[in-house]
């Protein structure tokens, strides 16, 4: 049973390798985004540090959200996902293997660059791991939930603006826990009640939403 | 008019009326536009699919080709 | 909307034949049971209303601290309710309708969502409008105001997605999904925001809403909520009506419906 998951991990893995473009696509959209923030502002570097939480979280959020259509739309056109729930295998597994792929391609890298950006918004060195922290913990509820809303849209007319108005509304806790969980280290009050929530917000999407997503991909390819 | 010496002072809400009355206005015309609406997809559903039902012959056996025109 | 080729098993079970209750489950016996319903539900509502509308304007009191100000609760309070509570009505329809396979029931959560997503924008728009004399703006970051904007959010979710489908069987599943993780996700949302509201409220923006409640005042909110339940069932009933129709079109009764119709005209 393992072996399907690694199966599907390594092949998507290696996927997301040969069009790694995308990958920086993603990742350029979210420094970029981040980048505007100071045009918009002003650059007054309180006003920068205060907003640089939220900023980074939202960045975050939105370059996730423009890549999950990518998600299963492949293997919808070409009918690997047709094969892979005609198969035995529980759909649970390979549905997580996918996304965690999708998570250490898209989300891994954000995380990663992170706090170089949190450095360009006078963020408060301190605060630094928090915010990795939080990102690495926040990103893959982010990619569960997001999995079910792509699973949904499926060749959907106008699926992209309506994954946008499916998910965004259930991304709002993580997004108070996340950047809360910054902005408490910065300000001194400690982070820790906001990044056990996000813990076990990550615990609950895992048991729940690759059941949901399973089901989802069903009702799209009947 | 327990509450109110008379329709001016009504109307008036103690110098809420704005708030009060454009609460209370809006509610009303949103419920009656739903009414309305309601009321329209209906007649329009129907007249469609009598429409559809000429076109695929009266007695529904029409399969060949029939689809509803939205 | 709803377009597709014909098949035969594109109509809803369970069979007509079922004792008891269930007998109305089959779209043929529920059709003109939802024609005689609603217009006494459209009837009660209106009683109802002109009721709960005298006892907000003419028998309760000023509330001594918030002026007359306080009577927006009449209706925003009965809104905010209102879209709680068909939220949930949806998803359990939902969840029916995935667990036994009826299809009248994705039916009826469909038929909900509007008026669902009617009262969540009644109730921001009351709260704004009372918020402004009593907060001295129209919009602040509540808790309880902010949740009420992301359940219309999710209202608009639910609509866009069952709207988008082409396929009735696929858009009915799908809506069913996204309405239970919706509803798994309302009381996390209403948590998160809670917290969230008290570590940045500040303190300028006090929300206590008419302290001492007088029973009068009590007495038209609760009729004015039951008016808003018999307005949904009443208006509910209406637009599941039209769907069957659309989706039943193929059968015979359906059929005979529409030649009485017509011949009416």
């Amino acid at each position: 049973m393992l072996s399907t998951f690694f199966a599907v991990l390594r092949r998507d893995l290696l996927l997301a390798w040969r069009g790694r473009a995308d990958v920086m696509v993603t990742l350029a959209f979210f420094v970029i985004v981040v980048c505007l923030f100071p045009f918009g502002v002003g650059a007054e570097p309180n006003l920068l540090r205060a907003i640089a939480p939220g900023v980074l979280w939202v960045a975050a959020l939105l370059a996730c959200l423009l890549s999950l259509h990518r998600l299963f739309a492949q293997d919808y056109a070409d009918g690997t996902l047709e094969q892979l729930l005609l198969s035995s295998e529980p759909a649970v597994l390979w549905v997580l293997a996918k996304i965690l792929a999708f998570w250490l391609t898209t989300g891994l890298p954000v995380v990663v660059v992170a706090p170089g950006l949190g450095l360009l918004l006078d963020l408060e060195q301190g605060a630094l791991p928090v915010l990795v922290l939080s990102l690495a913990l926040g990103t893959p509820i982010l990619a569960l939930l997001g999995a079910v809303g792509a699973a949904l849209t499926l060749g959907v007319r106008g699926g992209g603006m309506l994954l946008a108005l499916l998910i965004l509304p259930l991304f709002v806790p993580v997004l108070i826990f996340g950047a809360g969980a910054v902005e408490a280290e910065a300000s001194g009050t400690g982070a820790l009640a906001h990044l056990l929530l996000l813990g076990g917000g990550l615990a609950g999407a895992l048991a729940l939403a690759p059941i949901a997503c399973a089901a989802s991909l069903r009702i799209s390819t009947e | 008019m327990m509450q109110w010496e008379s329709w001016s002072a009504f109307w008036d809400m103690g110098g809420a009326g704005f708030f009060v009355w454009g609460s209370y206005g809006v509610t009303f015309a949103v419920i009656a536009l739903e009414l309305v609406l309601v009321l329209q997809r209906r007649k329009e559903t129907v007249k469609r699919l009598l429409r559809w039902r000429r076109a695929v012959g009266k007695d529904g056996s029409g399969r060949a080709g029939a689809r509803m025109e939205s | 909307m709803a377009s597709g080729s014909i098949d035969q098993d594109n109509r809803m079970n369970p069979s007509p034949r079922g004792p008891s209750v269930l007998r109305f489950a089959a779209p043929q016996n529920f059709y003109p049971l939802a024609g005689r319903l609603a217009p006494w539900f459209a009837v009660t509502a209106a009683v109802l209303t002109l009721i709960g509308l005298w006892l907000a304007f003419f028998v309760a009191p000023v509330d001594a601290t918030q002026g007359n100000v306080y009577r927006v609760i009449f209706i925003h309070v009965p809104a905010a309710w209102m879209s709680m509570f068909i939220y949930l009505v949806m998803a359990f329809w939902s969840a029916v309708g995935l667990v036994m396979n009826t299809r009248l029931s994705f039916v009826m959560s469909q038929a909900l969502a509007p008026t669902g997503a009617m009262f969540c924008f009644v109730a921001l728009w009351t709260g704004a409008l009372w918020g402004r004399p009593t907060w001295g703006a129209y919009w602040v970051w509540d808790a309880r105001l902010t949740s009420q904007l992301l359940l219309l959010f999710l209202y608009f979710g639910f609509i866009a997605l069952t709207r988008a489908i082409e396929d009735p069987r696929r858009g009915d599943r799908a809506g069913a999904i996204i309405a239970l993780v919706g509803a798994v996700n309302v009381p996390v949302i209403y948590f998160s925001v809670k917290w969230w509201n008290t570590l940045h409220q500040g303190a300028s923006v006090s929300l206590t809403k008419a302290p001492s409640m007088a029973s009068t005042m009590l007495m038209g909110m609760l009729v004015l909520a039951f008016a808003s339940w018999a307005y949904t069932l009443a208006v509910t009933l209406w637009r599941v009506r039209p769907m069957i129709l659309e989706r039943e079109r193929h059968t015979e009764w359906v059929g005979a419906v529409l030649d009485r119709e017509g011949g009416r005209k």
